[in-house]
């Protein structure tokens, strides 16, 4: 369908693809300590799809990846974060406690008072919180940029 | 007769709505004793430095998970528009 | 003059994206006339959470200074992730009713009239 852009575009578009995502993945991970969190991070990773989908004809683009793959990560992104927030019913508190915080366990390191450098080990349930909605962002917003292209249809001139 | 009705309506609206930055004041919040408590004792109970992200995630999660299915039947009702575009099409190979 | 310049901003703005709405005949500049609509009312909830002389409502490395209110932000973020799901559902049935009609001008997409 549409064309292949010059072999200059393409390879910008290939080195500006890893470091677009490490830093999507940054701030969705530093969500609980900086400005950010899994609605912007995931945002931020789906422009570099919409990179390579421009970059490279769609033809390729489907070649290289299947829509399946993004409505799994997308659903998945959905039940992880449902099953994280019912989790705390089974064990023993209402919906949507913060079971890890304060406690020896994964993110549980406890925080004083005031401002003070953030440490990553802090913040209970919310980093794995920030890390579901952040799929679940990326795979729909890509999933709207795919199937927006195979809309386009070229004119037979 | 439709230009005129719509010019109408919008300065009538505009007129109406230039009241509003004469009432409200800026930047003396009234009544902030819920946020109040927020700053205070967010730290020591989520135990994240972002308060705005502890407000989302945890003081009131209920709005996110609403707005997670909001995303998820928006991406669902784009697809099936497309799905029945491509159906007149060649076949889509998924 | 005003002190208070956001909130006449957001009257502007909300005055603008409805004159869009009103006035246009073109259905994708309607559509744009909803996103700036959903602009002014983002900026509205942002207004209304400030604090004089305050700083983000984050503690990491902050100076020690009055905060603002942090619920706002959060209700605006969630507002304009339903500002994104709502445009891209009007824009695929922008595209549906080219395939239909062959045009997006309004006065002649009247089938329901008649």
């Amino acid at each position: 369908m549409l064309m292949r852009m010059s072999k200059i575009v393409r390879f910008a578009a290939d080195l500006l693809y890893p470091g677009i995502l490490i830093f999507g993945l940054y701030v969705i991970m530093h969500g609980h300590l900086t400005p950010g969190g899994g609605f912007q991070g995931g945002a931020v990773i789906a422009t570099a799809v919409a990179l390579v989908a421009v970059a490279y004809s769609y033809d390729e683009v489907l070649a290289m990846v299947r829509k399946l793959r993004f409505i799994v990560q997308e659903s998945g992104g959905l039940v992880l974060f449902l099953g994280i927030a019912l989790a705390a019913v089974a064990l023993g508190t209402t919906v949507f406690a913060n079971y890890l915080a304060n406690t020896g366990m994964l993110f549980g390191l406890a925080v004083p008072f005031g401002p003070n450098p953030g440490e990553l080990n802090t913040g209970g349930v919310m980093p794995l919180m920030n890390i579901a909605v952040g799929l679940e962002v990326w795979g729909a917003l890509a999933l709207v940029v795919l199937y927006m292209l195979s809309g386009i249809r070229e004119k037979e001139a | 007769m439709k230009r005129e009705l719509s010019v109408l309506i919008i300065l009538i609206l505009g007129a109406f709505m230039m009241l509003i930055p004469l009432g409200i004041s800026f930047g003396e919040p009234g009544h902030s004793a819920m946020d109040d408590y927020f700053i205070r004792h967010g730290q020591e109970q989520t135990g994240a430095n972002n308060i705005v992200t502890a407000v989302l995630f945890d003081y009131r999660g209920f709005d996110t998970i609403g707005e997670s299915t909001v995303l998820f039947t928006a991406v669902i009702g784009v697809g099936l528009m497309f799905r029945k575009l491509m159906r007149g099409d060649a076949d889509e190979n998924e | 003059m005003f002190l208070n310049l956001p909130l006449v901003v957001v009257v502007l703005l909300a005055l603008i994206g409805i004159a869009t709405i009103l006035l246009k005949r073109n259905l994708v500049k309607i559509i744009f006339g909803v996103t700036i609509l959903t602009s002014s009312v983002n900026l509205f909830l942002v207004t209304l959470a400030y604090r004089e002389g305050g700083i983000a409502p984050i503690y990491t490395l902050a100076p020690a200074d009055v905060m603002v209110l942090p619920t706002p932000h959060a209700l605006t973020l969630t507002n304009i992730v339903i500002g994104v799901a709502t445009t891209a559902l009007m824009l695929s049935f922008a595209v549906i009713i080219h395939r239909r009609y062959g045009t997006v001008n309004i006065d002649e997409i009247r089938e329901l009239r008649e």
